[in-house]
């Protein structure tokens, strides 16, 4: 009883000191990630202030992001067009990425682990965050 | 108060220019996120209220930059909290289930409920983080059984402690469960991490030590958060003129205050930052209740 309870915790301490090795490695990815996605932030914000900084804005009244910022597809089309909101949005794009990149690296490192029940859990969640960025205009 | 309303109404519209504006709202969201790093009570909270009271911003713009800034805080500051080596990746999965489910209800209602209805529920919200950080919480030394259903799903942990590594038991995982999923709602509503009720449903229902919440907290924020992004960014809420000075702004201000969180004493200034929120959120009450948006 004694020797199994042991045997138990270590396996436990065993199971946590892997996960955090995971986890150190995955948050230095999230680190380049946000960092790359605040450099493209930037670089699109240079570019949307520069040629008319005197402008006026009004968010006093809600319009709704322009219908081709609205959409991953769109989104791509027009930063690569080289519009400066489509640069910016691309970047925050990014940044939306980066927790759904943890959640993916996630499932390598339970499957390493030969953890099937997280790795189904990890999937579920996937899963969740893939339908709100790629399917929730069916709900919208 | 209405003369005052429509002055910034007008000194906005006429006076403020685009530069202008981006630089205003990037040195608002710098202090923001400097201050919710250095007390810990997290930035988001207070972007919503700066946005809506003090810029006049539309709710629904105001509620998509915060939540962008949400994703940058906490995906930012991981590898700070995960050094200490306290988050449960496990808890922080299989809680994740439950937040962006909850994320998914949020955002697909905030469309659907009036803008001074949402003002009143982020008042209460604001009101009720501020409190439970000034709380102080006695705490016992568990040493009932571990739930058989915390052991099945494999959630009990370890900690390091000064002697070594200290194992913990997880309770009551339903209600725990629950109380994720209302936060995950919350979130995905007003557009804000709700770390405050994450840690009341580790903390409090799930008897899970103070700093394995917190961090666990930060770690699920991000994840909670991106699940309501997509609706957002489908209905329009995200504009990048907009997210562009409060996510450069958020972003920067929490690096330094995680910083300098190391080296200072933060007790004086979590009270008054605690009093700013409690004041905001008697503000978007009033504001809420007066239809005054």
């Amino acid at each position: 009883m004694e020797i199994n309870r042991d045997l138990g915790i270590s396996l436990a301490k065993l199971q946590d000191w892997f996960d955090q090795r995971i986890e150190i490695v995955i948050a230095q990815l999230l680190r380049v990630g946000v960092m790359t996605a605040a450099c493209v932030v930037l670089a699109g914000a240079v570019l949307y202030l520069a040629p008319n900084p005197r402008a006026r804005v009004d968010y006093h009244t809600f319009h709704g992001a322009p219908e081709q910022l609205r959409t991953v597809d769109g989104v791509l089309h027009s930063a690569f067009a080289g519009q400066a909101a489509g640069i910016m949005q691309l970047g925050l794009l990014l940044l939306i990425a980066t927790p759904i990149a943890r959640v993916g690296f996630s499932i390598v490192g339970f499957s390493m682990e030969g953890d099937r029940m997280y790795v189904a859990f990890t999937l579920l969640v996937l899963a969740i965050l893939l339908y709100s960025l790629f399917g929730s205009f069916l709900i919208a | 108060m209405k003369a005052i309303h429509n002055f910034l109404i007008q000194w906005h519209t006429v006076h403020l220019n685009v530069i202008e504006f981006t630089s205003l709202v990037w040195i608002g969201s710098l202090v923001a996120g400097f201050l919710g790093a250095l007390t810990g009570l997290g930035g988001g909270v207070v972007l919503v209220p700066l946005l809506t009271i003090f810029f006049k911003v539309d709710l629904h713009y105001a509620i998509g930059a915060s939540l962008v800034s949400v994703i940058a805080t906490s995906s930012g500051s991981a590898a700070a909290y995960v050094k200490e080596g306290f988050s449960n990746i496990r808890l922080g999965m299989f809680l994740e289930i439950a937040t962006t489910l909850g994320a998914l209800l949020g955002a697909f209602l905030t469309a659907h409920i009036p803008p001074s209805a949402l003002a009143v529920i982020f008042g209460l919200v604001l009101v009720y983080s501020a409190y439970v950080s000034r709380r102080t919480r006695p705490r016992t030394d568990d040493h009932r059984p571990p739930d058989p259903l915390a052991t099945k799903l494999r959630l009990n942990g370890t900690f390091p402690d000064t002697r070594g590594l200290r194992s913990y038991n997880v309770y009551r995982v339903p209600a725990g469960f629950s109380i994720m999923f209302g936060a995950g709602a919350l979130s995905g509503l007003l557009g804000i991490g709700s770390g405050a009720l994450k840690v009341v449903a580790m903390d409090q229902a799930m008897k899970i030590p103070f700093k394995v919440s917190t961090t666990t907290s930060n770690f699920m924020i991000g994840v909670t958060a991106a699940a309501s992004a997509g609706i957002y960014l489908s209905r329009g809420y995200i504009d990048p003129g907009l997210a562009m000075p409060v996510m450069l702004g958020v972003l920067t201000g929490s690096l330094i205050g995680t910083r300098v969180l190391v080296k200072t004493k933060t007790k004086s200034l979590r009270l008054v930052f605690s009093l700013v929120i409690v004041l905001l959120g008697i503000q978007m009450l009033i504001k809420g209740l007066t239809g005054n948006l």
